[in-house]
């Protein structure tokens, strides 16, 4: 995973609350392999008619953007990490709302999507602006000539902007590990039973 | 002798402490992951790992079953379907991990047979790649859903990367009235906090109501913990969990089991531990509880009338006129008496024997009126349900009695409500488009299922219950 710095795009706006996972990515697309690319299945059956024809007026349908605006506790639901690549393989860099789900929003940040918490009157000061520019290292998201400060947790920032890949930074500390690892097992219960 | 008064912990920081392999300077804790349960959805988490050329690090506290997309009746037939169920038997073999295939006498769904198998024990940490593992809280657990990319570092280091919640409690004082259940605890304080409620805070539950729960009912109540935002739901240990756990196929024996109740024993919130939140619901006032929108939250007692969307708070209008346009209801009317086209029984969250006992109960001598779908959360209570009689019942009612799996919860194995269909349901997610495109769900307890069976409409289950308890 590459990391950030800056990024500037078109804003898409969702004023919808409660955009939960399985909106975001309805569970019968998640057996495609992640290779075949997941972005043809974001919001699949919120941006359709009963017919399966595409919704003229719904957001997404009209223009391609990389920072969404949606409403609070968006992406509430399951763990299904395919709800964060649906948006990133849609070309979304950023998601901009007063809450997150607590699973969606480290499952974004370990796909170096940034889940960036600004409250809904932040977001309504920001105006009507079609682009914005976000920057991970002052906290700030910017459109036209209003800035905003989003809340992200610093270790978050430091691993969008970095990159990191959690399994290397843990295998650093292998040897605290096997300590552990030690002790625990002399916990009675730690080890299942043999069945 | 104590001289230094040490401070007072909650059962979060006692098990955290015990998990935490060591701790960064930004607070994050490296936690030491004691059971991983991995099913089909688990195939991003070990592409992931086989593209590194990384094996699984801890096999033998890593354990496969086959329950998203496992089919209800008879073979899969939809090549995608076969290709996740062989995708994870593949995986499973490859890195030596214990696997409840499909047909395995042990196999149902991840959240039933952890507990079922005695996988899950009190104080230990659990993970899966599913939300609902917030379950096996119920046995005083640290016990949460992970993504994909989690999944993956949990294979390749038995470990994870996390930031320590924030303690919240919620005591439910009092006794639940007859025909109440702790489905209606969880819709309660759902409907009561909202489902972005217990954000960032790891629930424990306490009190009589709680303490009076069965194992079933500690896990449905568990279980429900991450549609009120949470993450983690727990209940201290005790006998009702100890006499649960004694004798399951992985849970210590002998010597080591006297050992380990007695560590079990100490895992309880100290007196006078103190919550960042502390809610109390008198449970004495909870009735019959369902879900008449798109979200958990919008939730009402049987007897309650449709929320106008301009009497809701700020910001809840519009969601919940989105609602009843998707739902098809008006605002203003009784959500009692409202047709509905079928029914589902099962899942996770209540497709224990218990449940299906309560639901036959309501059932035994009378008919379905809609048609319906019951699937045991495993098995064995598959096999046990049918020891006793219950899936008699069940047929001779008119409903379908099909093999264990997630089944209608989630609809990937092909078991989908149609369009438009409005279905009582004993699941958890009420999402737009969870149980299938434009299907309409009620969330209830399975004694409220099968109360909307018999009836064909969402009715009090108590109406059918005088003479019968
Ligand atoms: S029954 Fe439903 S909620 Fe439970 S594990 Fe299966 S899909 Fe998830």
């Amino acid at each position: 995973m590459a990391g950030w710095q800056r990024h500037e795009g078109q804003i898409i706006r969702l004023p919808l609350e409660n955009v939960d996972t399985d909106q975001l990515i309805p569970a019968r697309f998640m057996s495609v392999p992640r290779s075949q690319g997941y972005g043809p299945y974001l919001m699949h059956d919120l941006r359709r008619d009963a017919a399966g024809d595409l919704l003229p007026d719904f957001a997404l349908n009209r223009a391609r953007g990389s920072v969404l605006f949606a409403g609070r506790n968006f992406g509430s639901g399951s763990s299904r990490e395919a709800a964060v690549y649906a948006l990133v393989d849609a070309g979304f860099v950023a998601v901009v709302a007063p809450s997150f789900g607590d699973i969606f929003a480290s499952n974004a940040v370990n796909n170096g999507l940034l889940p960036a918490r600004l409250s809904a009157d932040q977001i309504a000061d920001l105006g009507a602006g079609e682009t914005a520019q976000v920057d991970l290292a002052t906290k700030t998201l910017t459109v036209g000539a209003v800035s905003a400060r989003y809340d992200l947790d610093d270790t978050w920032r430091e691993k969008l902007i970095n990159g990191w890949d959690d399994i290397d930074l843990t295998l650093q500390h292998r040897e605290r590990i096997a300590q552990y690892r030690a002790n625990r097992a002399a916990t009675p219960g730690a080890w299942p039973r043999a069945g | 002798m104590c001289i230094f008064m040490e401070k007072p912990s909650t059962l979060l920081d006692k098990l955290w402490a015990n998990h935490e392999v060591m701790r960064r300077q930004d607070g994050t804790s490296l936690m030491w992951v004691d059971r991983h349960l991995v099913h089909e959805g688990s195939h991003h988490a070990f592409a992931r790992i086989d593209a590194r050329n990384l094996k699984v690090a801890e096999p033998a506290l890593t354990f496969g079953v086959v329950d998203h997309y496992a089919p209800t009746r008879g073979p899969a037939k939809d090549a995608d379907i076969v290709r996740m169920i062989t995708t994870l038997e593949r995986n499973a073999t490859a890195h030596g991990i214990t696997l409840f295939g499909l047909h395995d006498p042990r196999q149902g769904i991840v959240h039933v047979i952890g507990p079922e198998q005695g996988i899950t024990l009190p104080g230990l940490m659990i993970n899966c790649g599913d939300s609902h593992t917030s379950t096996h809280g119920a046995f005083g657990a640290l016990a949460f859903g992970i993504g994909a990319t989690e999944v993956a570092h949990v294979l390749a280091t038995q470990t994870l990367w996390q930031k320590k919640p924030a303690a919240m409690r919620i005591t439910f004082e009092g006794a639940l009235g007859h025909g109440v259940t702790a489905k209606d605890m969880a819709l309660g304080w759902i409907a009561q906090l909202g489902t972005d409620g217990a954000r960032g805070h790891a629930v424990e539950y306490a009190g009589a109501a709680v303490a009076a729960l069965s194992m079933a009912g500690r896990m449905t109540l568990c279980n429900l913990s991450i549609e009120g935002g949470a993450r983690f739901g727990m209940i201290a240990p005790d006998d009702t969990t100890f006499d649960y756990v004694k004798g399951r196929p992985h849970a210590p024996r002998g010597g080591d089991w006297d050992k380990a109740v007695a560590a079990w024993r100490s895992l309880r919130s100290d007196t006078s531990a103190e919550f960042a939140r502390d809610v109390t619901i008198d449970a004495s006032t909870i009735a019959p509880t369902l879900t008449w929108g798109t979200s958990p939250e919008q939730a009402l007692p049987i007897d309650g009338i449709l929320p106008d969307p301009d009497t809701l708070p700020d910001g809840k209008a519009e969601a919940a006129q989105a609602a009843y346009d998707y739902m098809g209801l008006t605002p203003g009317f009784p959500l009692a008496g409202t047709p509905v086209d079928q029914v589902f029984l099962g899942s996770c969250t209540n497709g224990r024997l218990e449940d299906l006992r309560a639901a036959a109960e309501v059932l035994r001598g009378r008919q379905a009126r809609v048609p319906g779908l019951v699937s045991p959360g495993s098995a064995q209570i598959k096999a046990q349900a049918e020891a006793e009689g219950l899936d008699q019942v069940f047929t001779n009612a008119g409903l379908d009695w099909v093999a264990s799996g997630c089944s209608m919860c989630v609809g990937m194995n092909g078991d989908l409500v149609g369009r438009g269909k409005r279905c009582a349901s004993s699941t958890n997610r009420n999402f737009r488009g969870r149980q299938g495109q434009g299907a309409r769900t009620h969330l209830m307890s399975p004694a409220m299922v099968a109360a909307a069976a018999v009836t064909g409409r969402l009715s009090d289950v108590r109406d059918l219950m005088p003479g019968r308890a």
